[in-house]
């Protein structure tokens, strides 16, 4: 959407991955366009309509889909990214647990699945295998079966409690 | 011979335990659940992708697809989109070069037709190519897509296969003269006037005989439909010339060097002008084992001379991708009373659509990889590919086996019922055996057969035992008769190859670094099945050193060795025996080294953990030692070495499905509650790894078997094109899983190991289908199994 100088910009303020940022954001553009194009990468475009959750991110302690939202209603929010997990570069427990339980093969559902269940154990800190089910049920994967990314829950849920 | 040829190579036993002897038993880094080496960029988004590699200046590039599913283009005006701001550049087919080409990943001379072109006169399908443009943002490229004016002759279309092949139907391509192999059956178009892309006839003894001698003779036809691959990384690419007037291609490929030629010549470059990058991909399933964007990324950058990006839209990737051959196999086989298969056949019609890429070498795979897993006095195979004016089918995980497995397992459980034997026992009492001899895969001369491959190792007895053990075959269960839901179990067995026999070339280059870590560049592409682990551990393994010292580079066609790519199940053994072969030269120069600095001969040492090891324990010498020693001290050398590795040899890993089903007889619904999934590997080289390929594979086969089928309306346009109405499987349609991982030594492999990523989505969808006649006793034979056919089916039975 972003038609260069046909249309005027908005200029929003939002928190992302814990700083203050400013950005110029064309009326239609979607909060995914606008992350790339202020080069956070790690959340994916993979259908475009929502139907998938592979551009998942945390807005306000919820997950959303960052495909459906235009990024002019993110004024003032607080953004998480998958690129906001790790801290100084040591993995988030999340994280962690997904490169444990090789939960990732191709890894491009990868940052989906993590930023849902980052929201999803902040509600559940003890789920158990069905609720895990559930809460990822509209995040498609296409390599792994499911098996491994929902043990990898489970391991992190594990973790995060100690 | 000067080739890396391995050395058993004549496929006889004997020099197969030869090759053991030589095999240490004991692996310290190969057969651990090492950490994939890439876990890390892909936990934490980093960009690692084609899709997020930019250039300064980069334009964006869309392509205008044709809405008619048959059409010449009588006129293109292009002005009013090239005059729109920010469009750069409009391409149609009367700027580019007309070169009759192949889109498939094959090597040369691919056994594809060269029916396509970059762009045409005329379209072939809904969603053909008619026009190329680059613009300032993707935005401004969609909008000019709107201002091309293009004016249709409307032609007459055909999507059914059995009508496209009849006298007088609308017809797709002229012959291929330019196919090298042109008049030899080899893969150029087989019959243009009957749309017939391909056309095969395998026979292995005297069929009719055989059937004479049959008590039972058994008949079916299954049909299978279009499905996607619904792979989640778009097609993707980024084209620019570099300083040197060279034109670099950042492609998320499973095929960079196959690529890198057809692009040159599709473009009329020099292969020396290209050069192929491939960034870690995001998921292929063999949709990837395509050229499909990178020549329109180049053609739009040649003509622009900037950088530019295509990406498919999932809208694009669901119209105008590739796409799973469906297939109608009619099968009509021979069986005696004790239950001993004489003789089978198989005719297997593929739907070629528009352009005929995989076509020939998919439909003849349907029995290829299928009819050898059983014995007979007798086999009979015929493969016929027909065009129509449908998306393009190609290369999809498993190439032909699901299809046929479809057709195959059914067929097998269907006889076993007609003999009131259990289908565990039919299938025991029939199966390949080690040591037999293929009995589809070679050709009979003057009545004798000359097969092509031994079955050297054979886990399928172990993967049957203990699949049946796991699933409790034969413990009885409440079957839920009386009530709405029944319940029911079914059984599927499979085999694949590894690698295509004699079209194979993999290995790697390594080297030395002064701190004793090493560079392993292999032309093979990761593309989530953790290539890049695997050979790392491969090369670690033979080197003797730790996960920690490895540094893996794949895939740049200037830096790394050539390699066929990611297919056909031929990354572990293919690229992976030719990792080894690299490693063991490598390992043998630091020894020389090593052997002259300590007074020692190379035979007699050894190098654990890095340490360097003598006869007398280990020594005061390390890899970095030896490192150093020759990068500053007296032995002064880069320590590097290559190995490639290529076979006439495909060794054949087996599999064995086994499900309970629940199905409800009111709505139709068929849920998989269990599965379990015994795969012989040879070697699991990383077993977390392996058991992902498993679990994954199976669950593709699951939407396979379930709910996967893309639909067409009257006018050849794609109904389904989204993940809303093409169902792939969720966390919540998933059977609780059990994978056994048999690990019947192959040899001939690195390590042991054959492959495992294709054959495991062969055996979901026949098991779904004889579980269902286990709990209602309906047969389906054609997928998906829908609640609309089972009620159907249903229906009938009361109706009789």
């Amino acid at each position: 959407m972003e038609r260069n100088g046909t249309m005027p910009k908005i200029e929003i303020t939002l928190k992302v991955n814990g700083r203050q940022e400013t950005w110029r954001v064309q009326p239609g553009e979607t909060l995914l366009e606008a992350l790339h194009a202020h080069h956070y990468r790690g959340t994916k475009l993979i259908c475009g309509t929502g139907d998938c959750c592979g551009c998942g991110v945390i807005l306000d302690g919820r997950s959303i889909n960052s495909c459906c939202m235009l990024a002019a209603q993110a004024g003032g929010a607080d953004l998480l990214t998958i690129e906001g997990l790790a801290q100084e570069g040591k993995l988030h427990p999340i994280q962690e647990a997904f490169a444990e339980e090789g939960a990732a093969q191709c890894g491009y559902c990868t940052p989906g699945f993590i930023m849902r269940t980052y929201a999803f154990l902040q509600e559940h800190p003890r789920p158990t295998e069905e609720e895990v089910r559930a809460a990822l049920a509209g995040n498609i994967c296409r390599c792994t079966g499911y098996v491994k990314p929902v043990a990898a829950v489970l391991r992190a849920a594990e973790n995060m409690k100690s | 011979m000067a080739h890396d040829y391995y050395e058993p190579g004549t496929g006889n036993i004997a020099d197969a335990e030869h090759q053991r002897t030589r095999q240490e038993a004991r692996t310290r880094v190969v057969g651990q659940k090492e950490r994939r080496v890439d876990a890390r960029p892909l936990v934490t988004g980093a960009p690692v992708y084609a899709a997020e590699f930019e250039q300064p200046n980069m334009l964006h590039a869309r392509i205008l697809h044709s809405p008619h599913a048959h059409a010449n283009i009588r006129h293109i005006d292009k002005s009013k989109a090239l005059a729109l701001p920010g469009v750069h550049a409009v391409l149609t087919h009367e700027d580019l070069p007309r070169v009759a080409h192949s889109t498939a990943g094959q090597p040369y001379v691919e056994m594809s037709p060269y029916d396509a072109y970059l762009l045409d006169s005329r379209v072939r399908y809904v969603g053909d190519w008619v026009a190329f443009v680059a613009a300032e943002t993707p935005a401004i490229a969609e909008e000019a897509l709107s201002l091309i004016e293009v004016d249709y002759e409307l032609l007459p279309a055909v999507f059914d296969p059995l009508e496209a092949c009849k006298d007088g139907a609308p017809r797709l391509h002229e012959p291929d003269t330019t196919h090298p192999n042109a008049g030899k059956n080899l893969g150029s178009i087989y019959d243009a006037t009957h749309n017939i892309a391909a056309h095969e006839v395998i026979r292995h003894g005297d069929f009719e005989a055989a059937m004479r001698e049959a008590d039972i003779i058994v008949e079916g036809e299954y049909r299978v439909p279009y499905i996607s691959h619904a792979v989640l990384e778009p097609h993707v690419c980024v084209a620019y010339l570099d300083g040197y007037e060279r034109m670099i291609v950042v492609s998320s490929t499973q095929v960079p060097y196959h690529t890198r030629r057809q692009l040159a010549s599709v473009l009329q470059l020099p292969i020396s002008r290209v050069r192929i990058v491939k960034p870690r991909v995001g998921g292929g399933f063999g949709s990837k084992q395509e050229m499909l964007l990178e020549p329109v990324a180049a053609a739009l950058a040649l003509k622009t001379r900037r950088p530019v990006r295509i990406e498919y839209s999932r809208q694009e990737e669901f119209t105008a991708a590739r796409f799973r051959h469906p297939m109608i196999m009619r099968m009509r086989s021979g069986v005696k009373r004790d239950g001993t298969l004489v003789a089978i056949s198989m005719h297997s019609i593929g739907n070629a659509s528009a352009y005929g890429t995989h076509s020939f070498t998919v439909t003849r795979s349907t029995g290829h990889k299928t009819l050898c897993l059983y014995r007979a006095k007798a086999y009979l195979f015929q493969a016929d590919a027909i065009y129509t004016n449908l998306p393009i089918t190609g290369a999809m995980r498993g190439y032909g086996a699901p299809q046929g497995f479809f057709a195959l397992e059914s067929h097998i459980d269907e006889i076993a019922h007609r003999l009131n034997m259990d289908p565990l026992e039919f299938r025991r009492k029939n199966h390949v055996q080690k040591g037999d001899w293929d009995p589809v895969e070679g050709e009979e001369i003057d009545g004798v057969w000359h097969s092509k491959r031994q079955f050297r190792s054979c886990g399928l007895p172990e993967c049957l035992e203990r699949g049946a053990a796991a699933i409790g075959w034969y413990e009885p269960f409440d079957r839920g008769d009386g009530k709405p839901i029944r319940r029911g179990r079914g059984m599927a067995t499979a085999m694949q190859g590894s690698g295509v026999a004699s079209f194979e070339l993999g290995g790697a280059s390594i080297k030395l670094n002064e701190d004793g870590s090493f560079n392993v560049m292999t032309g093979a592409t990761d593309i989530g099945q953790g290539s890049d682990t695997i050979l790392g551990q491969i090369a670690a393994e033979a080197l003797g050193v730790g996960m920690d010292k490895i540094i893996m580079h794949s895939a740049d066609t200037d830096s790394s060795v050539f390699d066929y790519g990611s297919y056909a199940s031929s990354t572990t053994y293919i690229s992976g025996g030719g990792v080894k072969l690299a490693a063991e030269r490598v390992r043998q120069q630091i020894l020389e080294v090593a052997g002259d600095m300590l007074d020692c001969s190379p035979e007699d040492m050894s190098i654990i953990d890095g340490v360097i090891y003598t006869p007398r324990g280990a020594s005061n010498l390390t890899i970095a030692d030896i490192a150093h020693e020759t990068l500053y001290g007296r032995h002064r050398q880069q320590i590097m070495a290559k190995g490639d590795f290529w076979t006439d040899d495909s060794p054949a890993p087996f599999f064995a499905q086994f499900i309970e089903v629940e199905v409800d007889t009111e709505t139709g619904q068929v849920r998989v509650t269990r599965a379990v999934n015994a795969l012989d590997l040879g070697k699991a080289i990383n077993p977390t790894l392996a058991t992902g390929q498993v679990e994954g594979a199976v669950t593709m086969a699951l939407g396979y078997a379930l709910s996967e089928e893309l639909k067409f309306d009257e006018q050849g346009r794609v109904r389904n094109p989204g993940f809303v109405d093409y169902k792939v499987m969720s966390t919540l349609d998933m059977p609780k899983m059990t994978t056994i991982l048999v690990e019947d030594t192959e040899y001939t492999g690195p390590f042991g190991a054959k492959s495992a990523g294709e054959v495991p989505t062969n055996g979901m969808a026949p098991a779904v289908a004889n579980a269902v006649y286990d709990a209602l006793g309906v047969r389906i034979r054609s997928l998906p199994i829908t609640p609309e056919k089972i009620l159907q089916a249903l229906d009938k039975q009361k109706d009789h």
